[in-house]
């Protein structure tokens, strides 16, 4: 494995992963190159959602780093975020040269309202997936109260639900 | 220098060592902190700037230097990048070995399970402050309800959404609806 082999799968990722990478990234990693099996795959990712920060940067990091070292984990950010960045700072520019324009100022406002929707839209995707359990909804529930109806600091929403979902998920195990 | 730049990287520094569960997890707390604390955008601001990250592709977390953008051009913008990036992929680089040998430990699937029904809840936070901040209008409010139906029934891309939801604003504008 060469660190732009690593640059040149992510650089895929990157750029076709339109309004979310997830599914991509099992689809490139494990049946294009196949640089991770299944039961791997699943593993590192797992890793990334324990670790703060972006979770598709923080995979492509470790992976880099398990084939290369640190470089490697660079060379792999590196490529999933060029592309992106790059479409992104055309974007804004255009945006801002049209600001004033009356039907850019309309695409805007309804592209803001579907984006609210989608986001919302995927809140409700997980929380079909979450296991039917009376505590994981419950926490679910409250961490979505604690920061949008009272607007609690995140952090301190985080240390009194944090070790409750702990303690939650050590119910019923020695 | 612009005294901004160091600004703008200790805060999405702090934002993200705080996104547990992803960056979509930490969007309710930037929202908290860069328009009801530094009043640096509006609210209305903060949801159109999330919706044009929405149309690049790639990661979410590449709303934060487009907000370094809005701020400060394009050095806010790599301050920005580099503030959300370099803390977390530090340490993620750091612990990187010592988490590989220990991916089967039950401590870590523990903790992993314990973040997803916080994740669940940041994610509906997110949508919700995203709502209150576009929904400013019956037009824009059904937008977003259909779109949230869109994501959950459908497996296309949710850029078409975005760009369904843009067109029926324009023409509404155009026919003098808004």
């Amino acid at each position: 494995m060469r660190r732009i082999d690593l640059f040149l799968g992510f650089f895929k990722l990157g750029a076709l992963g339109f309004g979310g990478v997830g599914p991509l990234t099992r689809r490139i990693v494990v049946e294009e190159r196949r640089w991770l099996d299944e039961a791997e795959f699943a593993a590192l990712l797992g890793l990334c959602q324990a670790l703060p920060g972006a979770n598709t940067c923080n995979f492509a990091l470790m992976l880099g780093d398990r084939f290369c070292g640190p470089t490697g984990g660079l060379a792999a950010l590196a490529g999933l975020l060029t592309a992106p960045l790059a479409l992104l700072l055309g974007v804004a520019s255009l945006f801002a040269a049209f600001a004033h324009n009356s039907d850019v100022r309309a695409a805007l406002f309804g592209a803001a309202a579907a984006a609210a929707g989608l986001a919302l839209g995927t809140a409700l995707k997980m929380l079909k997936n979450l296991p039917r359990d009376a505590g994981m909804w419950g926490l679910a529930g409250a961490a979505f109260v604690a920061v949008a109806v009272a607007r609690l600091p995140l952090p301190l929403a985080l240390a009194a639900l944090a070790p409750a979902s702990w303690l939650l998920q050590g119910r019923g195990r020695s | 220098m612009n005294a901004l730049l160091p600004r703008i990287f200790l805060r999405f520094a702090g934002l993200s060592l705080l996104a547990v569960g992803g960056a979509g997890a930490v969007l309710p707390e930037a929202h908290r902190q860069l328009v009801e604390g530094e009043h640096w955008f509006t609210s209305s601001q903060f949801a159109e700037i999330f919706a044009i990250a929405q149309t690049a592709p790639g990661p979410n977390v590449i709303v934060f230097p487009l907000f370094g953008w809005e701020l400060a051009g394009f050095a806010g913008f790599c301050a920005a990048a580099l503030g959300v990036l370099g803390p977390s992929s530090l340490l993620a680089l750091a612990l990187a070995r010592k988490l590989r040998e220990n991916a089967d430990s039950p401590g870590l699937k523990r903790l992993k399970r314990a973040l997803i029904p916080l994740a669940v809840g940041l994610m509906a936070a997110n949508g919700a402050i995203l709502a209150r901040a576009a929904d400013t209008n019956a037009l824009a409010a059904v937008i977003t309800f259909a779109a949230a139906g869109f994501v959950v029934y459908s497996a296309r891309s949710p850029v078409w959404a975005m760009a369904a939801g843009a067109l029926l604003a324009v023409a509404a504008e155009r026919l003098g609806f808004l």
